[in-house]
């Protein structure tokens, strides 16, 4: 299995220092560890196991570290900001590696935008030196961009003109999207290998700031205090992220509030959430005193960690079965504390890693299928967890509950910004309404009748209906099946964050592997060989 | 400034009369020139007539002209070699193919970064050497240090001529960039880290010339080779000059190490004289020649190739006709690579990908024979020790050796024995300010500061004592 746990303690390429209200987080990428063998992280590109880093960084700026509230991303190489991730590891790796390496990056980006939106924590990039590709990618993720005007260094996408691919971490989005760049000076950006330096980089708005070698620190250091005087960051007491560490078993991973079950055979995953278990703390300062051993932690951080195990080594797992078991008013209890409290600094950041987590879900490139039995637990964040799955099997009981919990209300938003109740009810906007201010409990024949499941299954048919539609969904083409998924998962309209996924999934893995890029003679495949493209002129 | 002023200043061959363009794009940029000049350029003499050569054309004796000049009157030319009107691509994946006489289009931003990161050197080393005019150890090589000056002003002047000419916007944006950088300027430095350091003795200024123009000048000569015409025939006309700057590094490092020898075989120390003992001349020489390796790029170059491939920068002297093969495909290049285990390797790679490599083993060569002539003046004087020149892998900051340590001899050390030793091959605190001590400011006619021998002859056969600056 991967393990993506990180410490500052030991990271290679990061270096996290807090400095009162300031956290400094540089990048320093040691070239002699990247993550698999066979390439050196030159100039401070990336891979896997650096982003791993930079996730883990802002996780513990989010839970250890609440008195932060101005991030800045620098970099602790002179001659060198970013790179972006590195050609000869995304030239070796294969095709489904790289896709999922994108989607991490970019969650990981989401994540810090994330941080500054719902956290309070604005983020300053500081530009000291060239910035190309996912650095760049990086840069635009946090609130301001200020670039060392040396006449040298440089702001750039270089993916099209260099590479004959797209920049896969949302620069293309977040140039027009976010920073609003005009079109047509985006697109002379993007085919500019060279890319913008001081002046007109910031004219043309790709940078927010521009300063001389002599000024650009102490400007730095400037612009961070007056955020931090302006964020709404509450503080308090951070709690230590300890170490998720499943137990691999013969089937599968065991960790204490989730297990997954693997049938390679059958190209099936099944996952097991456990709702909370005994006393559970009431408030802010019994989370701070609890730490991440709480529930509400750690289930989440578990479950986040089993999603990535699923997405890295189990590529042939095309479907993956959600089953929720605990109780479900514990559930329920749990959440309405959170929401009492959730002026909270860390009941805030727990709902926040709640719904990235559900994000995280949203966003599998595999069939997904909840099970509503009479042992489910399909309550609160869970029901949201089964509505983010592609079909609901509900089993025809009594005892079956489904019930809507206060977190359903807009605190787990999906990419696209809907909660899961709209997306779900995009002809009834009232129903979703309404399910969200009341929280109803739904029994067995409601549940059909509401629209909250697939399928009603009398018990008899239980069984034999729900192997045969696992069986089903297996045999489809993988490819057409994640296509479609990705389309029907996201109704109404997009934003932002979901045109990045969306178009990752689109254009960027379509350009992946076509032969202009990775074809023998293909952009990507003759970069650094000795002999150029060779291009199939076709436009497509 | 009308035209027919700009003409009558600027010598040229490039139709500068009826390239209306050209002409107003240089209308705005010499001025910029002068003042750079005045501002940075060397201190304090521009009010004296120097005994300079300017290039008025480029046939036979035409870029040899020699007369007294006062540096901003300078005449800065654009000169372009004379060559074939339909020169073929001779090496990379367009063999055979007509040369361009404009940019292409899928190349103009790399070519526009070769020549931007070129002409960014030759403003560089003026402004590195602006004060050495004040220690000079001769009124010789007092003009010496100017000439070099002034063509490296003129070699800017060629860079600028490409970027406006072919360019368009962009490279006059360009153009007045070159001017705005400078070197060792916290905020706006020169983009080659070597060419921000001051050149402010006069055996860093002669190890210069030998070491880094010789860099320069295998530099030239790829770009010599280049598909686009006009940069080719540019640089190929700008090695003319270039040959006189390595000629004056070459010659004033060996009249050092004659003088030392002579005091030497006089049973003197030179430490007591005013002359430089031949270690710490081999420190300095380990120090510049390394320095010089580091400006190739890397010897596994991705850049390279594709430079190559796309017939923008040639191997040295290619048209000749030297390599078997002018496409370099399917040929591995044997690259000496260390490894964390402690051992050298040999790895075979493209020979496309060691571009800069093949480049260095030419400059390597090159350095080589100029240091065996040094150590002929030794022998001659009766001399045993000997001046060498140090490996590749020693001393590298860039490449597949920086980050290791190698001796002088190319063997592989460890960091204890790097510690031990390395002030005993690179100059030290001490090497620097003795050296300094020893700049004495010698103008009399015909008279040399104490560390250096004077020349054989003097430039265009005038004699030593010949007035070669007259102080105003």
């Amino acid at each position: 299995m991967t393990d993506f746990n990180r410490n500052p303690d030991s990271y290679h390429h990061w270096e996290l220092q807090i400095d009162g209200e300031i956290a400094h987080l540089r990048m320093n990428v040691n070239s002699d560890f990247p993550f698999k063998e066979g390439y050196e992280l030159k100039l401070n590109s990336y891979d896997l196991g650096v982003d791993m880093e930079l996730a883990d960084a802002v996780s513990r700026l989010r839970f250890e570290h609440p008195s932060v509230k101005t991030l800045v991303v620098g970099s602790g190489q002179e001659r060198a900001f970013c790179a972006g991730a590195n050609i000869l590891m995304l030239k070796s790796s294969t095709h489904p590696f790289k896709v999922n390496f994108c989607k991490f990056t970019n969650e990981t980006r989401l994540s810090l935008e994330d941080y500054s939106r719902h956290s309070g924590v604005k983020s300053i990039c500081a530009v000291n030196a060239a910035c190309a590709g996912g650095g760049y990618e990086l840069a635009l993720a946090c609130d301001e961009i200020h670039l060392v005007n040396d006449n040298n260094s440089a702001v750039s996408l270089p993916e099209v003109p260099l590479l004959g691919v797209l920049p896969g971490t949302g620069g293309l989005t977040r140039i027009v999207d976010k920073r609003k760049v005009r079109r047509d000076l985006a697109d002379v950006f993007c085919t500019m290998a060279e890319g913008l330096r001081g002046k007109k980089a910031l004219k043309w708005n790709f940078v927010d700031a521009i300063w001389p070698k002599s000024k650009f620190h102490a400007a730095i250091d400037t612009r961070a205090k007056e955020l931090a005087a302006e964020s709404k960051r509450a503080t308090g007491t951070g709690i230590k992220l300890d170490a998720i560490n499943a137990e691999k078993t013969d089937t599968g991973y065991s960790y204490e509030h989730v297990q997954v079950v693997i049938e390679g055979d059958k190209r099936l995953a099944t996952i097991t959430i456990k709702g909370p278990d005994g006393d559970q703390p009431k408030d802010g300062a019994g989370y701070e005193a609890k730490g991440c051993n709480a529930w509400a932690i750690k289930a989440w951080r578990e479950l986040d960690d089993a999603l990535l195990q699923l997405r890295f080594d189990h590529e042939e797992c095309g479907m993956v079965v959600l089953q929720t078991r605990g109780n479900r008013d514990a559930l329920i209890q749990v959440e309405k504390d959170l929401v009492a409290d959730k002026d909270h600094w860390l009941c805030n950041e727990i709902i926040l890693l709640m719904a990235r987590v559900c994000r995280r879900f949203d966003l599998m490139a595999r069939s997904t299928y909840a099970m509503v039995d009479e042992e489910a637990c399909a309550a609160g964040a869970f029901l949201e967890l089964s509505m983010s799955s592609d079909r609901i099997y509900a089993y025809d009981s009594d005892k079956v509950e489904m019930i809507v919990g206060p977190l359903s209300n807009g605190s787990l938003p999906m990419s696209h910004g809907l909660t899961r109740l709209h997306n779900r009810f995009l002809a009834t906007p009232e129903q979703a309404d309404k399910f969200a201010k009341e929280t109803p409990t739904l029994i067995a024949p409601e549940i059909d009748e509401q629209g909250m499941c697939t399928y009603l299954l009398d018990p008899l048919d239980w069984e034999d209906d729900v192997r045969m539609a696992l069986e089903e969904r297996v045999s489809m083409s993988p490819d057409a099946l994640t296509g479609m998924e990705a389309s029907l998962r996201f109704g109404g309209a997009e934003n932002c964050d979901s045109k990045i996924f969306g178009r990752l999934s689109a254009w960027q893995n379509w350009i992946f592997i076509r032969p202009n890029a990775t074809g023998e003679t293909g952009a990507l495949s003759r970069y650094g060989a000795p002999e150029g493209a060779q291009f199939d002129w076709r436009r497509t | 400034m009308s035209n027919v002023d700009l003409e009558a200043k600027i010598p040229n061959n490039v139709g500068l009369r009826d390239n209306k363009r050209l002409t107003m794009a240089l209308e705005k940029w010499q001025p910029k020139f002068l003042e750079w000049w005045q501002n940075t350029g060397p201190s304090d003499f521009n009010q004296h007539d120097i005994y300079l050569r300017t290039a008025i054309g480029v046939g036979q004796g035409g870029w040899a002209h020699y007369d007294y000049v006062k540096m901003p009157d300078y005449r800065w030319g654009i000169f372009l070699a004379e060559g074939p009107s339909d020169r073929k691509i001779h090496f990379g994946d367009n063999i055979g193919e007509a040369c361009w006489q404009e940019v292409p289009g899928e190349h103009r931003n790399r070519l526009r970064r070769l020549i931007v990161t070129q002409g960014d050197t030759e403003p560089a080393s003026v402004e590195q050497q602006r004060m050495l005019g004040h220690c000079c150890p001769s009124l010789y090589d007092l003009r010496s240090l100017f000439q070099v000056n002034v063509e490296e002003g003129r070699h800017l002047w060629a860079m600028v001529y490409l970027l406006q000419t072919h360019f368009g916007a962009d490279g006059r944006d360009e153009a007045e960039a070159l001017l705005d950088r400078h070197s060792g300027d916290e905020d706006n430095p020169r983009i080659l880290e070597a060419f921000n350091y001051p050149v402010d003795n006069w055996l860093d200024f002669f190890c210069f010339t030998a070491f880094m123009d010789r860099d320069g000048k295998y530099q030239l000569a790829s770009l010599a080779e280049s598909s686009f015409d006009p940069l080719a025939r540019t640089t190929q006309f700008m090695l003319a000059e270039e040959a006189y700057h390595l000629q004056t590094g070459e010659n004033g490092v060996g009249r050092i190490i004659k003088r030392t020898g002579e005091l030497m075989i006089e049973g003197k120390d030179p430490t007591t004289v005013g002359a430089i003992p031949l270690d710490i001349i081999q420190r300095y020489v380990n120090f510049w020649f390394t320095g010089s390796m580091d400006l190739f790029g890397g010897e596994d170059s991705t850049n390279a190739a594709e430079a190559f491939a796309m017939g923008l920068k040639g191997r040295y002297r290619e048209s000749d006709g030297i390599y078997k093969d002018p496409l370099a495909l399917n040929i591995g290049y044997n690259l000496e690579v260390p490894t964390d285990e402690g051992t050298v390797e040999t790895k075979e790679i493209p020979l496309r990908r060691a571009m800069n490599s093949v480049l260095q083993d030419a400059y390597i060569a090159d350095c080589t024979r100029i240091v065996s002539r040094w150590n002929r003046e030794l022998k001659k004087l009766g001399v045993e020790q000997e001046i060498k020149l140090p490996n590749r892998k020693f001393n590298r900051n860039q490449g597949v050796c920086a980050g290791y340590k190698f001796n002088p001899e190319g063997e592989l050390i460890d960091e204890a024995t790097w510690t031990k030793m390395h002030t005993t091959w690179l100059p030290t605190t001490a090497d620097r300010e003795y050296v300094t001590s020893c700049m004495v400011k010698v103008t009399e006619l015909g008279k040399f500061a104490n560390y250096i021998a004077p020349p054989a002859k003097g430039p265009n056969d005038q004699p030593i004592d010949f007035e070669y600056v007259k102080f105003h």
